[in-house]
């Protein structure tokens, strides 16, 4: 079967070959003379005819097909920095249409003719102040939007907002939250970590007593929110389509971005009229083998629900309550309260140091 | 070395004094070894054209892979072997290494080696009107250095543990660690070989090209009248001679990192189940370091494609290319520009937000010289007398790609917008268009324009015209629908998107896209055909067919070492005297004196016919030396 494809595939190229070898000996016998091969009309009707094809596909397809290329927005800034992108976008398909129209006009319509002279024209500096100086209007105007977007976007986040860990790793995702009742995330040091103690946590902080650990990023409606951003081994990148947020994760340095969601997973679910919608959150800084694969999901509840969530979640330390052993003695009982690990009950208290030291 | 330039000028010099006097050597001098500017350009020719064969199939590799991600690809496992998993699909991880190599490849050894090294060295001599290049021995070294650099980038494809993979951007820790990614061990050692060995290739080569367009003009070529190619190959040279080193000192502080437990680019590293030692070295240093070159770089790629675009778009629309100086001008802006604004690719890593500021402006000011080269472009059209040669349409493509891929930057330059698109497949479909199939067609375009007076004969121009229209219509449809795949968010470097909801779209468009690369890739066969039979069959070439007015087409039809038998011409015009009003043809040789032009001279050029005179000793730059 490869034989005969291969045999005609041979052959075919053959006879092309032979066609060519044909065609040309029959144009050295033509005359060489022209000035351009006679070609030069149906090159000339070809541009034009790709200009008008493409631009008309092209405002097609994007009308189209609107809603499949576009992701719907949940986040404040998001809004903003869509807007400014239609904004971007509405001048530079005005300006790719005129001058994709104007150059592929005038390779038409100035096309090779017997007797037909060039215009002998060097320059013209009126027009060319012109068109350096509407460029740079623009240029301008887009800049002065962009960077007030961006200096809010990239500004202090205020107090009320929640603090929230991501931690990037070859190839998933780990959350942590700074625990119940405060906004304090405790101090972490990559030398720590093990394959249970997987944030570093540094027990000797006592904030660190009641963070938790979640299985997805759990997000309030209409709360600031600060994603304290890192990573263990290589780079990667929070990606949040739909929230328009995007930071790198990077070993040895602490990256943030704040933002507000606008809308809860369920408001969305009726909005796009999919019923299985889930935010998700990818990693777009190439990490290795499965760096097409670090997923994690995203929940968007609403305040009340968030409170909820979070205070029925318990603490990496209750959990895990081997590591009590890292604790400073000073710090024990206190961390047994914050850990959410009974502290009353005398008993519990030994079981605990107990277990510690059996360890 | 000024010393060794002018000996080495003075020794060629006289060897040409004898009219018709050949260089005698044996194969391996002439071929091999030649110090010789044409062959040393033809060498650099046809490497990047083997390279650029490699990267569009490892591109056409992983193109298979996103647009059939179903299809079994079993029966490439005689060529990748283990590459190919058992149920039949590309490793993720070579994945990866294909996707660098194909961005190594293409960036350095075609469009920067294949397009400057190429075009440098044959359009410089015998541009300005110069024997050689100012050290043929140097131009030598630079081929062989890249040759060598080539055979270490080459023979890391086939190691087992693969080439590098960590993306041609190689950002540690990810190339630092082969904990990591397998890649990242010999196989990164052999890039970091091989980039070393490129960067003294590219070093070597640049220096030279900015000596002999310093020193080696003929008489009369001032720099005024020096055309758009040269300025773009002097622009290029400057660029890369600036920013080359800085890579070089990237690469250096990476090969310590990796090898002797330094931690400049790595710190608070813990990867499979241990801490390693590091501690306060920055992966965003290296990125600063990177980009310092990788941003210049893109001019590096696009600048020398936009020169000889200038050139042919002029001598193809029968006019002078409009607003000559603005060119010159915005061309050395934007090689200034170029210089302060690499940050904006790290607008996300985690870079003090003020620089994202700062460099968002720097960033968008460049597209003003950047438009003003597409409206020159736009009005040389304007009113010419339009003749398509394959090269004028590669060109025609070039300015439509640099419009396409170039307006985008406005969306990935402004800070706010590209958190959003950035490492997403707009920015493929940006860079992509702008900097790869614009430069790339310019490099097309020049071998179709100077194949005349590289091989003696003419290419084929109908295969020409198949050829054009085929890969521009395949580029677009190879990178256009990559602006929707990008403004719906998909990430770059994906082996797939099924495991995502949000991704989960698009299979008709990566279908379409992966079509398109196949088509196209197969489309440069014809090319490479056309190219080859042309060497030894195609119809023999006069000494300037496409009536053009540069120094190169006063060579005879084959020109021999020294370029011009007989004394140097010398120039008494600028590079674009093409219909000019009076003028008995349509275009005037820059060595025609006005003396002889009276019917088509302009009244400030009259007057310069008294300095033609006394041109003995007027602008002096050949006579002199000797």
């Amino acid at each position: 079967m490869n034989l005969i494809i291969g045999i005609g595939v041979v052959l075919i190229l053959a006879i092309v070959f032979m066609i060519f070898r044909i065609t040309n000996l029959v144009g050295l016998v033509k005359s060489d003379k022209e000035a351009v091969s006679s070609g030069n009309g149906i090159h000339a009707f070809l541009m034009m005819a790709f200009m008008v094809l493409s631009l008309s596909g092209f405002f097609w397809y994007s009308y189209v097909h609107f809603d499949s290329y576009t992701l719907p927005v949940a986040s404040e800034h998001g809004m903003i920095t869509d807007h400014l992108f239609w904004v971007t976008m509405v001048i530079c398909v005005v300006a790719f249409a005129v001058i994709s129209i104007a150059m592929f006009w005038f390779t038409y319509k100035y096309q090779y003719r017997e007797g037909q002279k060039a215009a002998y024209l060097v320059d013209n500096h009126m027009l060319e102040i012109i068109w350096t100086l509407i460029p740079a209007v623009v240029m301008a105007l887009l800049i002065f939007r962009g960077l007030r977007v961006w200096n809010e976007i990239t500004g202090p986040a205020t107090k009320e907002a929640i603090n929230i860990e991501l931690v990037g790793q070859q190839f998933y995702w780990t959350v942590r939250y700074p625990g119940a009742s405060d906004e304090n995330l405790g101090k972490f040091d990559f030398r720590l970590i093990d394959p249970i103690n997987e944030f570093g946590l540094d027990l000797t902080d006592k904030n660190s007593f009641d963070d938790f650990k979640a299985d997805a990023l759990y997000l309030p409606v209409d709360q600031e929110v600060l994603l304290k951003i890192r990573a263990k081994d290589v780079l990667h990148s929070v990606f949040l389509p739909h929230f328009r947020v995007k930071m790198d994760a990077v070993p040895g340095m602490l990256t943030t971005f704040k933002f507000k969601p606008t809308k809860t997973t369920e408001q969305m679910r009726t909005e796009t009229g999919n019923p299985k919608f889930n935010y998700e959150m990818a990693c777009t800084e190439i990490c290795g083998k499965g760096h097409f694969s670090m997923k994690f999901s995203v929940v968007v509840v609403s305040q009340a629900e968030y409170q909820k969530w979070r205070a029925s979640q318990d603490s990496w330390l209750k959990l895990n309550p081997g590591y009590m052993k890292m604790v400073p003695e000073n710090l024990r009982e206190y961390a047994l309260i914050r850990s959410g690990m009974e502290p009353d009950n005398g008993s519990a208290e030994q079981g605990v140091l107990k277990s510690v030291s059996n360890r | 070395m000024a010393t060794a330039d002018i000996k080495v000028h003075t020794e060629t010099h006289h060897d040409d004094h004898g009219h018709d006097h050949e260089h005698h050597g044996n194969f391996w001098t002439n071929y091999v070894f030649s110090e010789d500017h044409k062959v040393i350009a033809k060498q650099f020719l046809i490497t990047g054209m083997a390279w650029a064969l490699i990267g569009g199939t490892l591109s056409v590799i992983f193109r298979l892979q996103l647009g059939f991600p179903e299809a079994s690809l079993e029966w490439l496992r005689p060529v990748l072997g283990g590459w190919i998993t058992v149920d039949g699909k590309i490793d993720s991880e070579f994945y990866l290494a294909l996707v660098t190599m194909h961005g190594t490849i293409m960036v350095f050894f075609v469009l920067t080696a294949g397009l400057s090294g190429t075009f440098s060295n044959f359009l410089i001599p015998l541009q300005v009107g110069a024997r050689d290049m100012a050290s043929g021995f140097m131009n030598m070294l630079s081929y062989w250095f890249f040759f060598a650099s080539s055979c270490f980038m080459f023979t890391s494809l086939f190691i087992s543990t693969g080439p590098a993979g960590g993306g041609w951007t190689v950002y540690p820790p990810l190339s630092a660690l082969p904990q990591a990614i397998q890649g990242s061990g010999l196989g990164m050692t052999l890039w970091l070989i091989s980039m070393a060995l490129f960067i003294v290739s590219t070093l070597l080569g640049g220096i030279n090209y900015i000596t002999t367009i310093i020193n080696m003009r003929t008489s009369g070529m001032s720099f005024t009248r020096m055309p758009l190619t040269i300025w773009a190959f002097f622009f290029t040279a400057v660029i890369g001679l600036l920013s080359f080193p800085v890579l070089f000192g990237a690469a250096l502080l990476l090969i310590f990192d990796r090898s002797f437990g330094t931690s400049f680019f790595l710190s608070d590293i813990y990867i499979a189940g241990e801490a390693l030692p590091h501690v306060g070295g920055s992966p965003i240093l290296f990125q600063h370091l990177f980009w310092f070159l990788g941003h210049p770089e893109v001019y590096i790629v696009l600048l020398p494609a936009l020169g000889i675009t200038s050139e042919i778009i002029a001598t193809n629309s029968r006019k002078p290319i409009f607003g000559y100086k603005a060119m010159v001008g915005s061309m050395l802006f934007i090689a200034i520009l170029s210089f302060v604004v690499w940050a904006h690719h790290m607008f996300v890593t985690g870079m003090n937000p003020f620089l994202g500021s700062i460099f968002t402006l720097l960033t968008l000011i460049i597209a003003v010289p950047s438009a003003v080269k597409i409206f020159n472009y736009v009005t040389t059209l304007w009113k010419g007398n339009i003749r398509f040669t394959a090269a004028m349409m590669f060109s025609i493509g070039l300015v439509s790609f640099f419009l396409t891929g170039g307006i985008t930057g406005l969306f990935l330059g402004n800070s706010a917008v590209d958190i959003q698109l950035h490492d997403t497949y707009f920015v493929v479909a940006h860079f992509h268009l702008v900097m790869g199939s614009a430069s790339f067609f310019g490099m097309v375009a020049g071998v179709y324009h100077w194949f005349p007076k590289m091989f003696g004969r003419m290419m084929d121009e109908r295969l020409g015209g198949i050829h054009f229209w085929l890969t521009f219509v395949g580029v677009y449809m190879v990178f256009f629908p990559m602006h929707y795949i990008g403004i719906a968010g998909f990430p770059r470097r994906y082996y797939s998107w099924t495991n995502f909801e949000t991704f989960n779209s698009f299979a008709d468009l990566n279908m379409l896209v992966s079509v398109a690369a196949i088509i196209t890739l197969f489309a440069q066969f014809i090319f490479l055909f056309n190219f080859f039979y042309s060497i030894f069959r195609g119809r023999k070439a006069s000494a300037n067919p496409w009536g053009a007015t540069t120094l190169e087409w006063t060579t005879p039809r084959l020109p021999q070492h020294g370029n011009w038998p007989g004394e140097i011409p010398t120039v008494y015009r600028w590079a674009y005297d093409y219909s000019k009003p009076g003028a008995k043809e349509d275009f005037i040789p820059q060595t025609i004196p006005y003396s002889e032009t009276p019917e088509s001279n302009l009244p400030h050029e009259n007057e310069l016919i008294k300095l033609e005179m006394g041109n003995g000793g007027a602008i002096v730059v050949d006579d002199k030396k000797h």
